[in-house]
């Protein structure tokens, strides 16, 4: 009884919030964008515009609606994104909603990948470095934790690419699948193949926090009273990393994994430019450097939607699994 | 059963470039503990207690140095012997409930605890049964979290968890701390009863009732260093305290009347040169901010006092 | 009970080891940046622009002792369009983080002091600047300015100012409630006298900090941004436009097209981040004395 109404409280809230933070984002993103000095008809027209009539270019701006007022336009554009409907972008000829769900499924395979790869490593080079602290394991991890923090990483892909597809060639150059065929001919294999580099580039990178965030959290662990009082009982610095301080910092960790969606969403647009990968990150420079405005418009409310989303998984986790928090009612 | 013999410890501390500091906070600590006694240890916050109990079980942070010698059973104690008697000759009982691990139920702390001190799976089970049992603590307790426990429930948590196993020697860091009277009545029946086992009981406190209560021998701390080591029945007899330091405790109590002393003085204002309690003594004298008194032997006691006639 | 010998204290004798303090390792940080900055200029200078010429007798040549960094598909000196780069990344980062950090001061003022209804509106403000990702934001923002590089600087300065207005505020609401505040204020003393003594002072180390320690994430995001197209014109090239242009080269084999300027970009950035991080250290009271 008691509790579910407490869940209740928690979604309403949740989704009150998303609400709010869509309708902003929304309103500042149409602000910017019609903002641009950027004309979307010679945006979407380019050399052609020369040779259409008047007319055909008045039929254009009538069916994108660019006759109408930037606040007539919003409040249109609104109406329609509650119905579902984003509008058609210019530069796939598609429903907006359509390229989002496709090349977001592509993302994220990669994403996921990269995501587990460099929660996974982070992690455990965390503890490690936490545990050895000061030793030369530890500074080796710190050394490559703060380096790659200033890297970029469409950098760091550019020298993977250069070295394990070009020098060793054991890689492919680009794409998601090989030149030729399509996403559904594709073996799993081939798809793994060319997921490979990219996904190592966007871990290589997301490793850094995770792992400087989870010595942190270690060496706190054991420094406290608890981590003492088990190597009182005669445990082992190993023993107590293990029975002790993993279910302390774990949970922290994996938090942090979750509202790094942001980032990684990030990462991913810039690896996937360097990569030439038809996701989700290549289809937002594409809209942004072809001015094509509805995709851009979506690509924002759905990146908005995946942070979101990705910070709600990471409040639930603590509510959830934290007994401190979850058995808060239970009596003494 | 143990001996610490000389006992010192120092932390070091950076400050200005290239420099580091020494700070002494326990200084030439002596004290021995037969089986089926209980020695206390008593001092005010921050005289060194717990660090002499961390001292011993080999936990002192990374930025301490010690010097000194522990002798367990007759023989003299290595950090690595140190290592293999922790949880199994020599068990802590800890100063509060954070030393418990907040995300583990607490029935399966004290399993480890019993799994630790060297017994078998199934043994431990039994041993964890006994122990809850022993200590009043329901089954249900068991699948609980430390946050969800009360104090008084903490506290028979934490000596289960040290006798879930077969320690011959207990330290218990403030029993009583933060506990209503009557539980920290049982606290210290606890501690008598495994006395009366045959184990040796290191009792920790700031507390000198408690001293007096149950222990046989009081070894009293004032900034680190030793001032009086004496039987606790000479304290119900108020001039047999030789220690000016002792007598203020003692007068302190409530039963006494509350006669208390100024305050202490910052340590870094503390003369080290002559007698550290000088500054808040009653009895002191010129001479004593000179000279630093050393342990000496009076009427079968030990005291570290210059004026004290025997 | 047995007597325990007595001696005097046996504190082991320690030797000072040496090392560095807090401050030491500022000042080093500090000393290394500028003269990284005075050598750059003086290669900048020493160079000239004679290497930009296009020179199809030395097109892409690997590096050699002649041509440290190589030369590109024009012939062109790949080390004067680094260091020219370097000095326009630079330039285009401080630019940002310039604009940035007096967004957030005069924003984490306002809201600081100019009471709860402002304040909540500035954390709306702050929590839809965090909602998107980074990039999409960039994006969106170099759109609405129709690309070039005062879009980038708009985008990195528009983008970044949260976390230090956050801080802002933060020392501001905790300065408000201080002692020598509440003091100041009974001896009838104005508010601007109040600023200028009691405010300004505990603000400008936080506003220096953060600054410097925004300059490398402006200079990252200046260069992605870039990478990706957005922005600066191929003329007058940062290290962003360079690495986008060898992008096309990199399969072809012309590893040092690429691998040599953001090695480059990577060590500065590090430097000035190891600059902010050790400025930080000395400011945090519960570090500085270590
Ligand atoms: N890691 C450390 N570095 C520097 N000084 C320390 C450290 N740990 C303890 N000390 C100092 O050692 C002194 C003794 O600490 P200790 O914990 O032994 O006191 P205590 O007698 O147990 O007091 P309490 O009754 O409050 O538990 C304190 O004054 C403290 O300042
Ligand atoms: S030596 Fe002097 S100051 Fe110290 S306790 Fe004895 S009388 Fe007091
Ligand atoms: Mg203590």
């Amino acid at each position: 009884m008691k509790t579910s109404a407490i869940i209740h409280s928690f979604w309403l809230q949740k989704v009150g919030r998303l609400m709010l933070t869509l309708a902003l984002v929304a309103t500042l993103a149409f602000t910017l964008v019609n903002l641009s000095p950027v004309d979307p008809v010679t945006a979407y027209l380019g050399m052609d515009r020369m040779q259409i009539g008047q007319e055909q270019e008045q039929l254009i701006v009538a069916r994108w609606g660019l006759d109408k007022g930037p606040v007539e336009r919003f409040f249109l554009w609104t109406g329609n994104a509650l119905k579902g409907d984003l509008g058609r972008s210019m530069i796939f000829n598609e429903p907006v909603t359509e390229v989002i769900a496709k090349r977001f499924l592509t993302s994220l395979n990669l994403m996921a990948c990269a995501w587990l790869l460099s929660g996974i490593f982070g992690f455990v080079l965390g503890v490690l470095s936490g545990l050895y602290k000061n030793s030369l394991l530890d500074r080796c991890i710190r050394l490559y934790a703060y380096t790659v923090a200033s890297t970029p990483s469409f950098w760091m892909g550019m020298v993977l690419l250069a070295i394990f597809s070009v020098q060793l060639g054991i890689t492919p150059i680009s794409g998601a699948y090989p030149p030729g065929t399509t996403s559904a001919d594709a073996t799993m294999w081939q798809h793994l193949h060319h997921l490979l580099l990219p996904a190592a580039t966007l871990s290589v990178i997301g490793i850094a926090q995770i792992a400087l965030h989870t010595r942190e959290k270690m060496i706190d662990a054991m420094n406290s009273n608890y981590a003492l009082f088990a190597m009182a009982q005669g445990d082992s610095r190993f023993g107590v990393a293990v029975h002790q301080a993993l279910r302390n910092i774990a949970l922290p960790a994996i938090t942090l994994q979750f509202a790094s969606l942001g980032e990684l969403f990030g990462g991913s647009v810039l690896a996937e430019q360097v990569f030439s990968y038809p996701g989700l990150g290549k289809a937002t420079v594409d809209a942004g450097i072809r001015g094509d405005v509805p995709l851009l418009l979506g690509i924002t409310l759905f990146s908005a939607i995946f942070v979101f989303g990705g910070n709600t998984v990471a409040d639930l986790l603590y509510t959830k699994l934290d007994p401190r928090i979850t058995n808060r009612s239970e009596p003494l | 059963m143990l001996e610490i013999h000389n006992l010192s410890i120092s932390f070091q501390r950076n400050r200005a470039s290239f420099d580091r500091e020494t700070l002494s906070v326990v200084s030439d600590i002596s004290l021995s503990v037969q089986p089926g006694e209980i020695v206390a240890l008593i001092g005010a916050s921050g005289a060194g207690k717990s660090l002499v109990a961390h001292a011993l079980l080999g936990l002192l942070p990374a930025n301490a140095t010690m010097s000194g010698e522990f002798i367990f059973k007759g023989k003299r104690l290595s950090p690595a012997g140190i290592q293999e008697l922790r949880g199994r000759e020599i068990a802590l009982i800890p100063q509060s409930v954070t030393h418990l691990n907040p995300l583990t139920r607490v029935g399966k702390q004290v399993y480890r605890s019993a799994r630790l001190s060297g017994r078998c799976a199934d043994t431990a089970h039994t041993s964890c049964d006994r122990t809850f049992a022993r200590y009043q603590l329901a089954d249900t307790v068991k699948s609980m979290y430390p946050f969800q426990i009360s104090r008084g429930m903490a506290r028979r948590v934490l000596t289960a968890t040290a006798t879930a196993g077969n320690a011959n020697l207990i330290i218990a860091d403030e029993p009583t701390t933060g506990l209503d009277p009557e539980v920290s009545e049982q606290s210290l029946a606890h501690l008598k009863e495994l006395a009366t086992q045959g184990k040796g009981v290191v009792l920790i406190t700031h507390d000198l009732e408690n001293g007096v209560q149950i222990a046989d021998t009081l070894v009293v701390l004032y900034e680190g260093m030793t001032v009086e080591i004496t039987p606790a029945r000479a304290l119900e007899e108020n001039d047999l305290i030789m220690h000016p330091y002792t007598r203020s405790l003692w007068q302190a109590l409530p039963r006494n009347g509350f006669m208390s002393l100024p305050p202490t003085p910052s340590s870094s204002t503390l003369n080290r040169n002559g007698c550290l309690f000088a500054e808040r003594c009653p009895q002191a004298r010129p001479g004593c901010r000179q000279s630093a008194p050393s342990l000496r032997r009076v009427n079968h006691k030990l005291v570290r006092c210059n004026h004290v006639a025997g | 009970m047995r007597a325990p010998s007595i001696s005097l204290p046996r504190v082991a004798a320690v030797t000072p080891i040496p090392r560095l303090t807090n401050r030491t390792r500022a000042w080093l940080a500090c000393l290394s940046c500028i003269t990284f900055l005075v050598m750059l200029f003086v290669a900048a200078a020493l160079l000239g622009r004679s290497g930009l010429d296009i020179d199809f007798l030395h097109r892409k040549l690997a590096p050699s002792l002649a041509y440290p960094f190589g030369t590109d598909w024009l012939g062109r000196d790949m080390l004067t369009r680094t260091v020219l780069g370097l000095c326009r990344s630079l330039a285009i980062g401080l630019l940002a983080a310039g604009c940035s950090s007096v967004i957030s001061i005069v924003l984490g003022i306002m809201a600081g002091t100019m009471g709860r209804r402002v304040d909540s509106v500035l954390s709306l403000l702050i929590d839809t600047v965090m909602a998107t990702p980074h990039l999409v934001l960039l994006i969106l923002v170099s759109f609405a300015c129709g690309g070039g590089p005062q879009g980038i600087i708009i985008a990195v300065a528009v983008s970044h100012w949260p976390r230090l207005a956050r801080i802002i505020r933060a020392e501001l609401l905790q300065l408000r409630e201080s002692e020598f505040i509440h003091l100041s204020r009974k001896l009838g003393k104005t508010p601007s006298w109040i600023a200028l003594h009691h405010l300004l002072p505990h603000l400008l180390p936080q506003f220096m900090i953060g600054l410097i320690l925004m300059f490398p994430h402006a200079i990252l995001h200046a260069a992605g941004l870039t990478f990706l197209g957005f922005g600066l014109t191929p003329h007058e090239p940062s290290i962003g436009m360079l690495l986008s242009e060898s992008m096309r080269h990199l399969s072809t084999g012309y590893w040092w097209l690429a691998i040599l300027p953001g090695l480059s970009l990577v060590f500065t950035v590090k430097l000035f981040d190891i600059l902010g991080n050790n400025l930080r250290t000395l400011l945090d009271p519960r570090t500085a004395q270590e």
